[in-house]
C-alpha cells in the first residue's frame, strides 16, 4: 500500500456524528425524496441530513438507486416526490452554483485541458487575472500541466477523471457529489484522485461519494448510507455500518452474498 | 455529332485556355453558392442548435418541418422568391429580380433547412453527452448553444459541405429568379443546362468536368479537416 493511501487511511476524523441525527445546521435536506420512472418507484422517500464539511458515502448493490439519488440531490433530476432543501431554502440554480459533480464516466469537452477548466470558469463569469490564476492552481492540483494544451479526450482514464476532479473544484464548491470516481481506474490513479478529494474536505468542502469499495468508504467517508431497493435502510458512522450492519441487505452486500428480497 | 473523345478533349482544352468567359461563370458560381452557404449556415447553425439543445411545446413539429424542409422543390422555390421579387411583388421594389442576389436568397432557403436539421441531428447527439455536465456547471442557454457550436465545429463543416453540395449544383430555382442572363447571372448549371440545349456540348462537358472537379477538391479539404481533428479526439 503506498504511503499516501496509509495517511488517508489513519487520518484522525472528527467525532463521527450520524447523517441526520447530531451536529450543526445541515447544509443539505431531503425529505420524503421519491422518484418513479416506466411506472415503477426507483427512489422510496428518502430522507437525508447532510451536515457541512462531513464525507457521506452512499453504498449499495447495483440498481439500488445510489446514482439516482445523487442526481436528485444535485438537481439533475426533478423528483416525482419529496423535495431537496439547500440550506433550508429549496434547491435552485443559484444554490447549485456552489455545487459540483464529476461523473463516473467524465464528460470531456472537446477541447483542450486547459479549455476545459476556463469553460468552467467562464460560466461563473470569471474573466482575466483571477481566472488565470484558479486555472494555473487547478491544473497543478490535477498534477496535468505538461498535458495542459493536449485535447481533453486523448488523457488516459485516470488522468481525465483528476481533469474532471479539477474543473470541478476549481469554482471552489462547498458541496462535491463523486459518482464512483475511481470506477475502472488503477489504484495509482486511485491514489491521486483520494488525495484531491482529501484536499478538496481540508478547505471544508462537503463530500458525498458513491462507491462499491468498502476500503474506499473507510478511507474517506465519515458517515454511510447504505440502499437497498431505492430505500435507505441502514446510516451511520462508516466504520459502525461496515463493521456491524444490522439489515439483513446490507449484512448480504457487505459479507459478498447474494441478497434477493422475497417477492410480496 | 462529334465523338465523345473528341468532345472531351475539346472541353479539356477550355478548361485549360483559360477562357475569360468560362472563369467568370465559375467566379459568380462560386460567389453565390458560397454566399448562400455563409447564410445558411448562419441562420441554420443557431437554429439547429436551439431546437437540438432545447426542449419546448412543439419541438417535435419543428423537427418534422425541418426535416421536410430539407427536400424543398427547387423550382417551387425559384417561384415564390421570383413572385416575391418580381415589379408586382412585395419586394419587388427592391429591383432584385435578374440579380446575382436574387439567385443567393434563393439557393439560401434551400440550403438553411438542411444545415439547420443536420445540424440539430449533430447538435442534439452532442447535447445528450454533455447535458448533465453543463446543467451541473450552471451554463446558461445562450453559453449552451455556442459551447455546443463550438465542440461540434468540425461536424458542423461536413454539414456546411452538404449544404455546399445541395447549392452548387442547383438549377431549377437559380434560372427562373436568376434568368441565366450572361455576364450577368450565368452560373455552371444553368450554362451546362442553356448549351446541352444549344447542342454545345463541349462547354457544358467542361464545366461539368469543373464542377465534378471542385465538389471533390472540397470533400477532400474536408475529409483531411475532419481526419485531423478525428486524430486529436476534437470530433
Amino acid at each position: 500500500m503506498s504511503e499516501a493511501v496509509v495517511n488517508i487511511s489513519e487520518r484522525k476524523r472528527a467525532p463521527l456524528a450520524r447523517t441526520g441525527a447530531v451536529g450543526p445546521a445541515p447544509l443539505m435536506t431531503a425529505r420524503g425524496l421519491c422518484f418513479d420512472a416506466g411506472g415503477q418507484r426507483l427512489i422510496d422517500g428518502i430522507d437525508l441530513h447532510i451536515h457541512p464539511g462531513r464525507c457521506t458515502v452512499i453504498m449499495g448493490a447495483n440498481g439500488s438507486g445510489k446514482s439516482l439519488l445523487l442526481r436528485l440531490l444535485h438537481g439533475l433530476i426533478t423528483p416525482t416526490g419529496g423535495e431537496v432543501r439547500w440550506q433550508e431554502r429549496p434547491l435552485d440554480a443559484a444554490a447549485r452554483q456552489q455545487q459540483a459533480m464529476v461523473f463516473q464516466r467524465p464528460v470531456m469537452l472537446r477541447r483542450s485541458v486547459m479549455a476545459n477548466l476556463r469553460f468552467a470558469l467562464s460560466v461563473r463569469g470569471l474573466r482575466g487575472a483571477e481566472r488565470k490564476t484558479r486555472e494555473t492552481e487547478a491544473i497543478a492540483l490535477a498534477r496535468l500541466d505538461a498535458l495542459k494544451d493536449k485535447p481533453a479526450r486523448v488523457l488516459s482514464g485516470g488522468e481525465q477523471q483528476r481533469l474532471a476532479m479539477a474543473r470541478a473544484l476549481v469554482c471552489a464548491p462547498r458541496m462535491l457529489f463523486l459518482d464512483e470516481p475511481t470506477a475502472s481506474l488503477d489504484p495509482a490513479s486511485t491514489q491521486a484522485i483520494e488525495q484531491m478529494i482529501e484536499d478538496a474536505r481540508e478547505t471544508g468542502t462537503t463530500i458525498i461519494v458513491v462507491t462499491h469499495d468498502a476500503g474506499q468508504a473507510r478511507r474517506l467517508g465519515d458517515d454511510l448510507v447504505f440502499l437497498h431497493g431505492g430505500r435507505v435502510v441502514e446510516t451511520g458512522p462508516v466504520a459502525q455500518v461496515l463493521d456491524n450492519p444490522r439489515s439483513q441487505a446490507a449484512r448480504a452486500w457487505l459479507g459478498g452474498r447474494l441478497f434477493v428480497p422475497a417477492t410480496p | 455529332m462529334e465523338s465523345f473523345s473528341a468532345i472531351m478533349a475539346e472541353a479539356l482544352g477550355l478548361i485549360l485556355s483559360g477562357d475569360p468567359d468560362v472563369i467568370e461563370i465559375i467566379v459568380l458560381s462560386l460567389r453565390v453558392t458560397l454566399s448562400a452557404v455563409a447564410v445558411a449556415c448562419l441562420i441554420g447553425f443557431p437554429l439547429g442548435a436551439t431546437v437540438g439543445a432545447f426542449r419546448f411545446p412543439l419541438r417535435a413539429g419543428v423537427i418534422v418541418v425541418m426535416n421536410t424542409m430539407m427536400g424543398l422543390p427547387p423550382v417551387v422555390v425559384g417561384l415564390l422568391v421570383y413572385l416575391m421579387l418580381s415589379a408586382a411583388g412585395p419586394l419587388g421594389v427592391l429591383g432584385l429580380l435578374y440579380s446575382p442576389t436574387a439567385m443567393v436568397i434563393a439557393q439560401t432557403i434551400l440550403v438553411t433547412p438542411i444545415v439547420a436539421a443536420l445540424s440539430r441531428q449533430v447538435i442534439e447527439d452532442l447535447y445528450n453527452e454533455y447535458s448533465e455536465q453543463f446543467t451541473s456547471l450552471g451554463v446558461g442557454p445562450l453559453d449552451r448553444v455556442l459551447a455546443l457550436l463550438w465542440d461540434a465545429r468540425y461536424s458542423l463543416l461536413t454539414v456546411a459541405l452538404a449544404g455546399f453540395g445541395r447549392a452548387v449544383a442547383e438549377v431549377g430555382a437559380v434560372i427562373i429568379v436568376g434568368g441565366n442572363i450572361n455576364h450577368v447571372t450565368r452560373v455552371m448549371t444553368t450554362t451546362i443546362a442553356l448549351e446541352t440545349s444549344k447542342g454545345n456540348l463541349q462547354l457544358a462537358l467542361a464545366l461539368g468536368m469543373i464542377l465534378l472537379t471542385i465538389a471533390v477538391i472540397v470533400n477532400g479539404l474536408l475529409m483531411a479537416i475532419r481526419g485531423t481533428a478525428a486524430r486529436a479526439a476534437y470530433v
